[in-house]
């Protein structure tokens, strides 16, 4: 069977469960960034698969956009992570419940 | 060929991303962080057979260059070798099993059955040249705020690393 535009869908469908799946199962909040990353990556698959068999470049264009705003996102969350850690000496979910520092 | 290239890759991807989530050898954040660039990289295989190598060019560059540091860095200044044992909840963990897999099978199910790539055949070369055009023409405003956007996050962490937020 020739692949084509659903086996790459089908694909980024599963990887976007995976992350899906590690942001509600782990703890700790540098994984839940790890599998966030997945999800986007997941989406850049499909934006890329699209523009490909529809032979229209703005699928990739947009990829090149979500790529720079998902490395923006990656400083400011890790600098809020790692100001977090200063305060409270702890990364697991479970220990910065309350909105109060 | 390529269609082997494709079931290879996608199968390298799709495993490579379970380990990064759930890895049953080690808990070490340290090792998630070099699956997933495992993970990027066979995306990256995926975007050449896409023939989207600019992509493919930027994926291994930002992702598993940049961002991965960005992450080890962070892994090793906090120092969390080891994720501490908690409690583990199972009726969390199979209501959550559960629901994901459903999410899983309803989307890989629309997809299969709605047939979307009929009749398409993949035509588009994403070549540099074009898409430097389209991103200094049609582009050029998303393509200025996303500068701005870069300043914006690069004063907000310089901001936030300070030691006494006043």
């Amino acid at each position: 069977m020739q692949v084509g535009l659903e086996h790459y869908l089908v694909v980024s469908a599963l990887l976007f469960s995976i992350g899906l799946l590690g942001v509600v199962m782990r703890r700790n909040l540098i994984l839940i960034y790890m599998s966030l990353e997945l999800m986007l990556n997941a989406a850049n698959l499909a934006l890329v698969a699209f523009s490909r068999f529809n032979d229209n470049l703005d699928g990739q264009l947009m990829v090149f956009f979500i790529i720079t705003v998902a490395a923006s996102e990656v400083a400011v969350g890790l600098a809020l992570i790692v100001a977090l850690f200063r305060r409270r000496q702890t990364t697991n979910v479970e220990d910065l419940a309350t909105l109060k520092l | 060929m390529t269609d082997i290239l494709f079931y290879l890759l996608s199968t390298l991807t799709l495993v490579f991303g379970v380990l990064v989530v759930a890895n049953p050898f080690s808990r070490n954040p340290v090792t998630s962080a070099m699956f997933l660039v495992m993970t990027i990289v066979s995306m990256a295989g995926l975007f050449v057979l896409l023939h989207a190598f600019f992509l493919a060019v930027i994926q291994v560059m930002v992702y598993a260059g940049a961002v991965i540091v960005l992450f080890l860095f962070v892994i090793m200044l906090l120092d969390i070798n080891q994720e501490e044992k908690r409690r583990f909840q199972f009726f969390g963990a199979i209501t959550g099993g559960i629901g994901l897999l459903s999410i899983a099978l309803v989307m890989v199910k629309t997809i299969t059955t709605s047939n979307v790539g009929a009749g398409l055949t993949p035509e588009l070369e994403g070549s540099t040249r074009a898409l430097g055009t389209a991103l200094f023409t049609q582009y050029v405003l998303p393509f200025e705020i996303m500068g701005i956007l870069l300043l914006i996050a690069m004063v907000g962490v310089i901001l936030l690393s300070k030691k006494e937020l006043k």
